[in-house]
């Protein structure tokens, strides 16, 4: 379970919200709003250990996320603005290193089957310089497929993607709550994802 | 641990071989740098003989830091770096990792290529083993502190100029004594001692640096 207590974050010298409360619990989704600079990003970098809160803390089943460190890592999952594709690296290599980084031993099998998932297979040996934005950004949304971890923080998930991509990310999204996830997203569009739990909150208003 | 250490190692230098001008352009400064030398300053053996050990471990040091900027800003940029932070791998062996295969891929090919430079300053077959012996144990120690100063300039407004400020203060013991090795092998004292000191400047460097860089990345990333 996800807990933040009494969190306040801040930007350079600016404080963005302070006093933030919520739990997440097993099959929840959570709708980060605000407009832009309300500090959404901010708040989920804070989540994912990313960026210290000025205030307050962030807890995982009970215990604040810096001192679980690398035991956090493993339940987490994070996937910001950035793609994190490397250029250089085809598609299928991009998935397999970060299947190696988490520690999985069949990370080719994985990865085969996440790019399967994501519609990719097809771009699987071309280099991540030549993908469009949107093959990027599925690309990115691969890595969510390739392990276990239990809760998503995901930033703009649907951003660059087409209208059938978004619908398989929200099937996705909606696999992994019935399994006993969480996820915790920005979005601008307007994108309904059906679970029986989602929670909204509201930066800056 | 070990699996952790040889998929980064792996993945940069799969990454190197793929941007192979990148990497033969710190070989080629060094090998300019050093080859300039002696077309400036004349044929004078003598003088060459002196300044030989030097004029190599200064361009070494040069040619290492031109290097430092690619180390982790490739990554920073794409966002492969917030994948390393938040891996569920010991950051310090992660960025050890990347160090190693830095000097790999920046400090090994120097190493190697060091004799045949030396030759042009009239060195002596023993005065290029023990040049290439202080390069073994000294370049390393400049990847690793090279290692800090890249991760806490990093995404800064010039911080190719900020690096080598920070950085090449903290090169200076390593130069004094790698070019010293070899100057005490010329002058007949044997190099053992300065070779020694090179040997503790690496130990402590390789505990300290790829912790210290870790928590560097961990601030530049905030």
């Amino acid at each position: 379970m996800l807990e933040v207590v009494d969190l306040a974050c801040e930007r350079g010298e600016r404080r963005l919200f302070q006093g933030l409360n919520f739990s997440l619990k097993v099959g929840e989704l959570l709708y980060v709003h605000g407009q832009n600079g309300s500090g959404k990003t901010t708040l989920l970098r804070t989540l994912c250990g990313l960026a210290w809160p000025a205030a307050g803390e962030v807890r995982w089943d009970g215990a604040e996320i810096r001192r679980l460190g690398d035991d956090y890592h493993r339940k987490m999952l994070y996937i910001g603005h950035l793609n994190g594709v490397k250029d250089d690296f085809t598609a299928f290599e991009n998935l397999r290193v970060t299947g190696q980084l988490a520690g999985y031993a069949d990370s080719e099998e994985r990865a085969l089957a996440a790019l399967r998932r994501m519609e990719l297979t097809a771009c699987a040996e071309l280099p991540g310089k030549v993908l469009s934005q949107g093959q990027r950004r599925r690309l990115a949304l691969a890595r969510l497929l390739l392990g276990d971890s239990k809760l998503w923080i995901l930033d703009e998930p649907f951003s660059a993607l087409d209208v059938k991509s978004v619908e398989g990310v929200q099937t996705v999204l909606s696999e992994h709550l019935d399994n006993g996830g969480m996820v915790v997203l920005t979005t601008h569009q307007e994108v309904e994802i059906t679970s029986r739990r989602a929670r909204h909150i509201h930066l800056g208003a | 641990m070990w699996a952790a250490l040889r998929c980064v190692v792996m993945r940069d230098l799969t990454l190197a071989m793929r941007r192979r001008a990148d990497v033969l352009t710190t070989l080629f400064f060094f090998v300019i740098v050093v080859s300039l030398f002696p077309l400036g300053v004349g044929p004078e053996m003598d003088t060459l003989r002196l300044m030989g050990p030097g004029v190599v471990w200064v361009a070494a040091l040069l040619a290492s830091m031109l290097s430092l900027g690619r180390l982790f800003s490739g990554d920073y940029i794409d966002g492969t770096l917030e994948h390393l932070v938040l891996a569920p791998q010991p950051l310090t062996v992660l960025v050890l990792g990347k160090i190693v295969t830095h000097w790999l891929v920046s400090g090994l090919p120097l190493v190697l290529i060091a004799p045949l430079l030396g030759i042009q300053y009239g060195l002596s077959a023993d005065a290029l083993w023990v040049l290439v012996l202080s390069l073994i144990l000294g370049t390393p120690v400049l990847s690793l502190i090279g290692a800090v100063g890249a991760a806490l300039t990093l995404g800064l407004r010039g911080g190719g100029v900020l690096v080598s400020l920070l950085v090449l203060p903290l090169y200076i013991p390593v130069l004094i004594f790698g070019a010293g090795a070899v100057d005490a092998q010329v002058t007949g004292l044997g190099p053992q001692a300065h070779l020694s000191l090179l040997g503790a400047f690496l130990v402590p460097a390789l505990v300290f640096a790829p912790w210290a860089a870790g928590w560097a990345l961990r601030i530049s990333l905030e």
